[in-house]
């Protein structure tokens, strides 16, 4: 018959309204089921798999509880034991990033001799994609993802920009967040440092023993502490270095620079590039400074 | 161009023989993964109505264009010509493998149209003009389709360089420690770095006047002896009724429809170059974005065509697991648009939010894997990032068993023998299965229209072979088919579903590589991992991979030339191919069915633009 199926169709649509009215007149209603309760309205929902009823969540009175693996933007992590960032700036988390918005620069020490540490790391937030690679390819536990997803701010530079200082949470945000995760890399890296130690212990022993035998021959030389070592070490390093620059300066059909000539000239370029570094950022400033003027134009 | 040539031997394989038959075949490209035979660009015409007529390849998937500009690979020694126009057919009788052809262009640019033997080259022709110059003689309509008339140059050139260029590839130095970084917000490109073609001012042009094609002509004495006239009417780009950004230019007499163009790019961001530019990895995530409803088949699709290149094996695990995904995603997707074929027939509302309530836990189980509900990114090289989490199988076995079912039959109760539906639905938008088919259509389209063509049967990847599932097919070609097979579909997935998360090897979590991190075991999957993983470099070659996507055949086109970044990086795009068929179906109906006959095509525009 006409309209039966019509109204077989309006049939479906009340059900769907009375079970809705029935169960949100309910004590507690379907979608309230798991959730935790703030006062005042406030809840976070945990959504069951099989919530019957409205499935309404009225943001941002209630919010969702998040899944662990939920990612957002990046952060950095301060280990709160160690007292330092896991970051080395290594720069894996920049290379593998899709739309290429990690900035870092290295830090130096009192020399200017580059240290395994950001001075400053920058992601532009509006341009990341919160893909997870970065996290996923950090070979150091050093940058994870963020649950906080409410980044909304009035203008895009400098303030979606994050620096360091606005990235970096202590190690205690992140265990709270990924607790699963946490406890896995945590178990790791215990294992890993303990076999780190039983290789030093068995080195440090090798090297006393060695130490021990050069000390029982007759000849006067001093014992090769551990500390000569890690000297002799240094100064190799500075050996090929100084052979790398000159056969570079050999090429050009220049003379060898003494030693101390290129260091000079490694510190100059280091000045340099702060200098130029310097010289950006302040230029990045003005022209943020000169847009905002147009803008208000 | 004898240095890449083979030396036929006449083996008894088809292929080889095709080498033999095929007209203007100049030899093949050597030991490649897909082997392409390629062909003089005067014959090319020949050679396409040879395998359409003789080889019974019915189907041209995709054309496209290669820049060889500066390739260095073996591949290209002693070949001058620097486009390559590449054309993938298949067959939707026996199923099967492509064919591949490559007709390198002389250096007028100029190449025949395959529009006059395949019409659904149409749209991609244009899509090759636009963004490579190449000419397409013949051609009915050959104009820019994704770029404006005041774009300079064709971007997917090799020396075509953006506003404010960066570098070549990625990783850019520039942001590495060492480098010097300028914020984003200083290249954007609106202000003096802007270039415009020769001869063009943008203070005095205008947006040309509405190109509508004229069947019929505008002005003419109607039946009743009174001058009535045609008009032309814009639909969108901002209106609901063209999901997104999209324009219809109809030409209508009365309510009848004349004419319809359709007119995109409104979205379009240059994907592929984007792609040439990224690492293979790095275009996982670009993948999401393509059609943002269904990240996971996107990145399936991709995954498989590196696959292909690389030689990689899939754990079995993993394959469930992306079965799984799939099965899920295709279940959203088609509730999603019967919801909105219905919105668009002006059943506001009520049955997509009905249609979309399943949609609402199947990305939270979608987020509890991957981490987030659209983008997904879940997918990788060798399998996917990570396991699934302890008491995920179980809520899925429960959505699978019970829930999906469930309200599946709701919504055929509520919307199957409605009589509206039928009285809008019947008979309008009709287009016979080989016209469909000659105009490149897929997926639940062509379905619609009785042809049982299913990539996941005819050349089954991942784990397919192993379900026992059914390719649902209906007879009439109209827009109440089109809603239907998509609720049988559904149920096809559902029943996969069932199956896959049933035999899912390994059991709730396989307890390694439960977490993707570079400490821990990175990846479940096999060749992502160690030191430099995110460094992939593909052998020199091309391929060409496909998924039955819920919209159609979704194909991904590499090549590479041995390098960290694709050499090229093409998307065949079911939703922007499918609008091939938009025109012929809407002529002849009323302009209110327009709406819904494109709501019934099912685009995202995320995909049409690229």
């Amino acid at each position: 018959m006409f309209g039966t199926g019509l109204l077989k169709g309006l049939g479906v649509t009340l059900k769907h309204t009375l079970e809705t009215f029935a169960d949100d007149r309910g004590k507690v209603p379907d979608r309230y089921r798991d959730s935790i309760e703030l006062g005042q309205g406030r809840r976070i929902i945990n959504q069951p798999i099989d919530q019957e009823g409205l499935l309404t969540i009225q943001y941002p009175e209630e919010k969702r509880q998040l899944p662990e693996r939920f990612r957002y933007i990046p952060m950095l992590i301060w280990d709160s034991e160690k007292n330092e960032d896991r970051c080395t700036a290594c720069g894996i988390c920049a290379k593998v990033c899709p739309p290429q918005c990690i900035w870092i620069v290295r830090d130096s020490d009192a020399n200017g001799k580059p240290v395994t540490r950001p001075a400053e790391f920058y992601i532009d937030a509006a341009v990341c994609m919160s893909c997870s690679f970065c996290v996923e390819f950090c070979p150091f536990d050093a940058i994870k993802m963020n649950h906080d997803y409410e980044l909304a701010v009035f203008d895009r530079y400098p303030q979606l920009v994050y620096d360091m200082e606005e990235l970096t949470v202590p190690l205690e945000y992140y265990a709270a967040l990924w607790p699963e995760q946490y406890a896995v890399e945590q178990e790791k890296r215990a294992k890993d440092e303990e076999e780190k130690k039983a290789q030093d212990e068995a080195k440090a022993k090798a090297a006393a023993a060695k130490a021990a035998a050069a000390a029982a021959k007759p000849a006067a030389a001093p014992a090769a502490s551990s500390g000569g070592a890690k000297l002799s070490r240094a100064e190799e390093l500075k050996r090929k270095a100084q052979e790398r620059a000159a056969a570079k300066a050999g090429g050009d059909g220049e003379s060898v620079p003494s030693p101390a000539a290129s260091a000079a000239a490694a510190d100059g370029e280091v000045d340099a590039k702060k200098a130029r570094m310097e010289e950006l950022k302040r230029k990045a400033q003005e022209r943020a400074r000169q847009r905002k003027a147009e803008a208000g134009e | 161009m004898s240095a890449t040539l083979v030396a036929e031997a006449p083996d008894q394989t088809q292929t080889g023989t095709l080498a033999d038959v095929l007209p203007g075949v100049l030899g093949t490209t050597s030991d490649d993964t897909d082997k392409a035979y390629l062909v003089a660009a005067d014959k090319i015409l020949d050679a396409l109505a040879y395998l359409r007529d003789k080889e019974g390849y019915d189907f041209l998937s995709s054309v496209t264009c290669v820049d060889y500009q500066g390739y260095n690979g073996k591949q290209r020694k002693g070949i001058s010509e620097r486009f390559d126009v590449v054309y993938h057919l298949y067959s939707t009788k026996k199923g099967g493998g492509h064919v591949v052809l490559h007709a390198p262009i002389p250096s007028n640019d100029t190449i025949a149209s395959a529009t006059s033997l395949f019409p659904g080259a149409n749209l991609q022709e244009r899509e090759v003009y636009d963004l490579y110059g190449i000419k397409f003689e013949g051609h009915p309509n050959l104009r820019r389709i994704l770029l404006w008339d005041g774009f300079n140059g064709h971007p997917m050139r090799k020396d075509w360089k953006e506003a404010y260029f960066d570098e070549d590839s990625k990783p850019f130095r520039s942001r590495h420690p060492k480098g010097s970084y300028e914020f984003h917000e200083d290249k954007l490109p609106w202000g003096k770095n802007a270039t415009y073609p020769a001869g063009w001012d943008p203070d005095t042009w205008q947006a040309p006047v509405a190109y509508v094609p004229v069947s019929q002509a505008p002005k003419h004495l109607g039946e009743a002896h009174l001058d009535t006239e045609s008009i032309v009417v814009n639909l969108g780009p901002h209106h609901p009724s063209t999901h997104g950004v999209f324009r219809m230019l109809t030409r209508i007499e009365g309510e009848t429809i004349l004419a319809l163009e359709p007119e995109m790019g409104y979205l379009h961001r240059n994907h592929e170059k984007i792609g040439e530019r990224n690492t293979y990895l790095m275009n996982m995530p670009f993948t999401d974005r393509l059609d943002y409803l269904n990240s996971m088949s996107n990145n399936w699709g991709y995954a498989l065509a590196v696959e292909k290149l690389t030689g990689i094996e899939v754990p079995e695990r993993a394959e469930y697991i992306r079965v799984i995904m799939a099965e899920f995603t295709r279940f959203v997707n088609h509730t999603w648009s019967i919801g909105f074929i219905l919105n668009d027939l002006g059943a506001l509302q009520t049955p997509a939010l009905y249609a979309i309530e399943e949609r609402e836990m199947i990305l939270d189980l979608f987020e509890e894997v991957s981490g987030a509900r659209l983008m997904c990114n879940y997918l990788r090289f060798g399998g996917v990032v990570r396991d699934l989490t302890a008491g995920w199988l179980t809520k899925a076995r429960y959505l699978a068993n019970d829930r999906l079912p469930r309200a599946l039959d709701e919504l055929d109760r509520m919307l199957t023998d409605n009589e509206i539906l039928m009285a809008r639905g019947r008979g309008v938008g009709y287009l016979p299965a080989e016209d469909l088919i000659s105009l490149s259509v897929s997926g639940p389209m062509i379905r619609a229209a009785g042809v049982a063509y299913d990539i996941r049967k005819a050349e089954p990847y991942g784990v397919y072979d192993r379900f026992d599932f059914e390719i649902p097919t209906l007879p009439h070609s109209d827009i109440y088919d089109r809603y239907y097979i998509r609720l049988l579909e559904a149920r096809q997935s559902v029943r996969i579903l069932q199956q896959a998360l049933a035999d899912i090897p390994g059991g709730e979590t396989v307890g390694f590589g439960d977490y993707a991190s570079a400490t821990l075991s990175q990846g479940f999957g096999s060749i992502m991992g160690g030191k430099g993983g995110y460094n992939l470099r593909p052998p020199e070659g091309e391929a060409y991979a496909r998924v039955e996507s819920p919209k159609g055949e979704l194909g991904f086109y590499i090549a590479s030339d041995g390098k960290p970044n694709p050499w090229r990086y093409h998307v065949r795009s079911p939703c922007y191919i499918n609008l091939n068929a938009l025109g012929p179906m809407s002529v002849g109906y009323k302009l209110a069915d327009a709406v819904v006959i494109l709501g019934a095509i099912d685009i995202v525009l995320g995909e049409v633009d690229r």
